[in-house]
C-alpha cells in the first residue's frame, strides 16, 4: 500500500476535526471533533512508524497512550458538558461568553479608580 | 596627653547621647549636660598644661581608606588647639550651667542641652582633629547643631526663617570649602593636618592660591564675614545662651581657628590675603556701624561679634597669627559674658529692645558690673583683655612688611576707625541699658530684680578672664611661644620667631584717640537727652539704612533668592509638564493598547482556538519560508 494514503486520510481527518472544533456550536459535537483530531494524529504516528520502519514501535506505543488519554479526556469532557447543560439548560458553546471582557463598559471603572497621574488609588 | 584630649572630646558627646536617650525626661538632664563638660574642661586644661610651649603631638588610628588616602581618627594637640579647647570647654560649661536655670523649666530643655553638648563635642573635634576629613565632620555637625538651636523656638516664624538662613548661608560657604579641603589633601598627598602643614611649609602645593580661596569661602560662611555675614544677626532668634555659645567659642570661632590652623597654606597665597584684608575691613567697619544703629540688644551684640571676627580675620591677613588667636580667645570670654549678662537683663525686663531698658544699674548690680567689664573689654579700654587683643592686631597690621604691607594698610585704617565706632556702640549700649530713666516696663518699683545664683555665677566666672586675660600680653612673647609663632610649627616657612603682643606706641595712641572720640560723641548726644537714643542724632538719615544692615538682605533677595526662586519654578514646570508627561503618557498609552487588545477577548472559546490555529499556521509558514531561503 502506498504510504500516501494513510497520510492523506490523516490530513482529511484532521481537517474535519478542526472544522468541527472551530465551527460547530454543540459541545458534544466539539468533543467528537476533538476525537477526530486525536485519531488523525494517531493515524499519522502509526503511518510514520511503518514508513520509517521504526523497530521499537514508538509510534504504536504513543498511539496506545493517546487512545488511553483520549478515553479519559472524553470522560472528563462529557462530565463537563453534562454539568454545563444541567446549569444552563443548553450545550451551545456560542452563548458561553461569561469570560469575555465587557468592552463597552471598559475604562469607566478604572478611570474612576485612578488619580490624575494614572496611578491606582 | 593625646588620649586625654580624645577623652575630653568624647565626654560632651557621651553626655549628649545620654541626654538624647533620656527623651523628654528632665530629671537627669542638668547633671548629664554639665558634668561631662566640666570633666572635659578639666581634661582640656590638663592637656594644655602638659603640652606646655611649642611643638605638636599627634596620635591617630586609621579608620578607613578612601582610594589611596587614609582617614584617621585621633587627636593633634598643638598650642593653638590646647588653648582654643580650654576656651571652648570653659564657655560651654558656663553656658550649660547658666542654661540649667535660664531654660531649665522649658519642656524642650532636654533636647536643647543635648544639642549644646553635641555642639561642644563637634567644636572640640574641629579643634583637636588630626585629619582634615574628621575636622570637616566636626565642622558640619556644628552647622547642623546651630540649625537646630537657632530654631529652638520653632513655633515662631522668625526662628524658623533664621535657622534656615543660617544653614543655607554657612553651607553656601561649605561647598567650596569641601573642594578646597579635598584639593589640599590631594596635593599634599595626605589628609593629615601635620602632613598638610609640612607640605605647605615646604612649598610643595601646586595651587595654594586656589586652595586658600576655596577654604576662605567656608571660613567666611562659618565666621559670618561679608558677604555671608547676615545669618548671624538673624540667629538671635534662638535662646540667648545659644548666642553666647555660637558667638564666643564654637561656630564662628571655628572659621578663624581653621585659618590659624592651616596658616602656612594661606601665607603661600598673598592675593588671598589681600582679599581677606579687604573683606575684613568691609566687615569690621560695616558691622560696627550697623551695631551702632540697632535697637535690639542681642542684634547689637551680634553685629559686634561680626565686627570683632573681622578684626581676627584682619589680623590673620597681616601675618598676625598669634595676635588673631589671642583676640579670638579673649573675645570668646568677653563675648560669652556679654551675651549671658544681656540674657539676664532680657529675662528680667521681658524685652530685647534697648528702649525698654534703662537705669538698671541699681537693680541688677551683678549684671551691671559684669556687663560693664565686658563692654569695656569690647571697646578696648586699657587694662582689660579686649584692649590688648585689639592692640595686638593693630600692631601686627602696623608692623606688616613685604607681601603683608598692602593688607596691613587696609586693616590698620579700617581697624582704627572701627575702634572708635566700637567704643561708640559699646557706650550707647551701656548707657541705654543701665543708665538714664527707666521706661514703663514691668518691675516699676525700685528694688533689686537680680537673677538666680546659677545664672550669676557663670557671669562672674567669665568676667575674671575677660578682665584679666590681658596680663598674658605682659609676659612678652610667652603666648606666641605657646601658640607657635607665626606658623604654628617650629622650623616652618616663616621661621620659629615669636611675636610680642605688647601694644605698640603709635597704633595704641591713635586707637585710644579714636576710642575717646567715638565714646565722647555718643556721650555728648546722650547728655543732651538721656531718654532718647544717641544714635538717632548721631547717624541722622543713615540710621534707617544701618538698621537694615545696609539693606544687604534685600540685595541678597534680589541677586540670589529671586533667581533661585525663578529657577525652582522652571524646574517645577519642567518636572510637571515634561518629565511627568512621559510618565503619564506611558500610562495612557498602555491603557489605550489594552483597550484595543481587550476587543479580542470575546469569550468565545472557538474564536480563541481559531486564533491559535492561525498563529500556528503563520509560524509554520515562516518556518518553512526560512527553511527554503537558507
Amino acid at each position: 500500500m502506498h504510504a500516501l494514503y494513510p497520510l492523506i486520510l490523516g490530513a482529511l481527518l484532521f481537517s474535519l476535526g478542526l472544522y468541527g472544533v472551530l465551527a460547530r456550536r454543540s459541545a458534544i459535537a466539539v468533543l467528537m471533533a476533538l476525537e477526530l483530531l486525536l485519531n488523525a494524529v494517531t493515524l499519522n504516528l502509526v503511518a510514520y512508524g511503518s514508513i520509517l520502519r521504526d523497530r521499537y514501535g514508538t509510534g504504536q506505543v504513543f498511539t496506545l497512550f493517546i487512545i488511553t488519554v483520549a478515553a479519559a479526556e472524553t470522560g472528563l469532557g462529557l462530565a463537563i458538558v453534562l454539568l454545563l447543560y444541567r446549569q444552563r439548560a443548553t450545550a451551545d458553546l456560542g452563548v458561553q461568553r461569561e469570560l469575555a471582557e465587557p468592552v463597552e463598559s471598559f475604562g469607566a471603572d478604572e478611570l474612576a479608580a485612578t488619580d490624575d497621574y494614572g496611578v491606582l488609588r | 596627653m593625646n588620649t586625654l584630649a580624645f577623652a575630653s572630646l568624647l565626654l560632651p558627646a557621651f553626655g549628649s547621647a545620654v541626654t538624647f536617650a533620656g527623651g523628654r525626661d528632665l530629671r537627669h538632664v542638668k547633671f548629664w549636660s554639665t558634668a561631662p563638660i566640666a570633666l572635659a574642661l578639666v581634661g582640656t586644661i590638663l592637656v594644655a598644661i602638659s603640652h606646655g610651649t611649642g611643638g605638636t603631638s599627634t596620635e591617630t588610628y586609621t579608620i578607613g581608606t578612601a582610594g589611596e588616602f587614609h582617614i584617621e581618627i585621633g587627636t593633634r594637640v598643638s598650642g593653638l588647639a590646647a588653648l582654643t579647647a580650654v576656651l571652648v570647654a570653659a564657655v560651654a560649661l558656663c553656658v550649660q550651667s547658666y542654661s540649667t536655670s535660664y531654660l531649665g523649666g522649658e519642656p524642650r530643655y532636654a533636647s536643647y542641652a543635648a544639642l549644646i553638648s553635641l555642639f561642644t563635642a563637634a567644636m572640640l573635634t574641629v579643634v583637636y582633629a588630626a585629619d582634615l576629613i574628621v575636622l570637616l565632620i566636626g565642622w558640619e555637625v556644628m552647622g547642623a547643631c546651630s540649625y537646630f538651636l537657632i530654631g529652638h523656638y520653632w513655633e515662631r516664624e522668625i526662628a524658623r526663617a533664621a535657622s534656615i538662613k543660617a544653614f543655607l548661608m554657612t553651607v553656601a560657604g561649605d561647598v567650596p570649602f569641601l573642594f578646597g579641603l579635598i584639593a589640599l589633601g590631594v596635593q599634599a598627598g595626605s589628609f593629615q593636618v601635620h602632613d598638610v602643614i609640612a607640605s605647605a611649609d615646604g612649598n610643595a602645593l601646586s595651587h595654594p592660591g586656589w586652595i586658600a580661596a576655596l577654604l576662605l569661602c567656608g571660613v567666611l560662611g562659618k565666621s559670618a564675614q561679608f558677604p555671608l555675614h547676615s545669618w548671624l544677626p538673624d540667629a538671635m532668634a534662638g535662646p540667648t545662651p545659644i548666642s553666647a555659645l555660637i558667638h564666643a567659642a564654637t561656630m564662628v570661632a571655628a572659621g578663624i581657628y581653621l585659618v590659624a590652623l592651616l596658616y602656612p597654606v594661606f601665607v603661600l597665597a598673598p592675593d588671598v590675603l589681600v582679599v581677606m584684608a579687604v573683606i575684613a575691613a568691609i566687615t569690621m567697619l560695616g558691622a560696627a556701624l550697623c551695631a551702632l544703629a540697632q535697637t535690639d540688644v542681642k542684634r547689637i551684640l551680634a553685629y559686634s561679634t561680626v565686627s570683632q571676627l573681622a578684626y581676627m580675620l584682619g589680623g590673620l591677613a597681616v601675618n598676625g597669627r598669634s595676635q588673631a588667636v589671642y583676640l579670638l580667645i579673649v573675645h570668646g570670654f568677653f563675648k560669652a559674658l556679654l551675651f549671658l549678662a544681656a540674657g539676664v537683663v532680657i529675662h528680667r525686663v521681658g524685652s530685647n529692645e534697648l528702649s525698654r531698658m534703662g537705669g538698671l544699674r541699681f537693680r541688677m548690680p551683678v549684671a551691671y558690673t559684669t556687663m560693664t567689664i565686658g563692654l569695656l573689654a569690647l571697646a578696648g579700654v586699657p587694662p582689660l583683655s579686649g584692649f590688648f587683643g585689639k592692640e595686638a592686631v593693630l600692631g601686627a597690621a602696623y608692623n606688616a612688611t613685604g607681601e603683608f604691607a598692602v593688607p596691613g594698610r587696609i586693616v590698620l585704617v579700617a581697624g582704627l576707625i572701627t575702634a572708635g565706632v566700637t567704643a561708640a556702640y559699646a557706650l550707647r549700649l551701656w548707657l541705654g541699658m543701665f543708665h538714664g530713666p527707666f521706661p514703663d516696663a514691668p518691675h516699676e518699683h525700685e528694688e533689686r530684680i537680680e537673677a538666680p545664683q546659677t545664672e550669676l555665677i557663670p557671669l562672674v566666672l567669665l568676667a575674671i578672664p575677660a578682665a584679666l586675660l590681658g596680663v598674658v600680653a605682659l609676659f612678652g612673647n610667652g603666648f606666641s611661644q605657646v601658640v607657635g609663632g607665626a606658623s604654628g610649627e617650629s622650623g616652618s616657612l616663616l621661621g620659629a620667631f615669636a611675636v610680642d603682643l605688647w601694644p605698640g606706641g603709635m597704633t595704641t595712641l591713635l586707637s585710644l584717640l579714636f576710642v575717646l572720640g567715638g565714646a565722647g560723641l555718643v556721650y555728648l548726644f546722650w547728655r543732651r537727652d538721656p531718654k532718647a537714643d544717641p544714635a538717632v542724632p548721631l547717624l541722622g538719615s543713615l540710621r534707617g539704612l544701618l538698621l537694615d544692615g545696609f539693606r544687604f538682605d534685600a540685595l541678597i533677595g534680589l541677586a540670589v533668592v529671586r533667581p533661585v526662586r525663578a529657577a525652582a519654578k522652571l524646574v517645577a514646570f519642567l518636572d510637571e509638564n515634561v518629565v511627568d508627561a512621559y510618565v503619564r503618557g506611558s500610562g495612557v498609552g498602555a491603557r489605550g493598547l489594552g483597550t484595543v487588545l481587550r476587543r479580542l477577548q470575546t469569550g468565545s472559546v472557538q474564536f480563541y482556538l481559531t486564533c491559535l490555529f492561525l498563529g500556528v499556521l503563520v509560524m509554520a509558514a515562516v518556518y518553512a519560508y526560512v527553511g527554503t531561503v537558507s
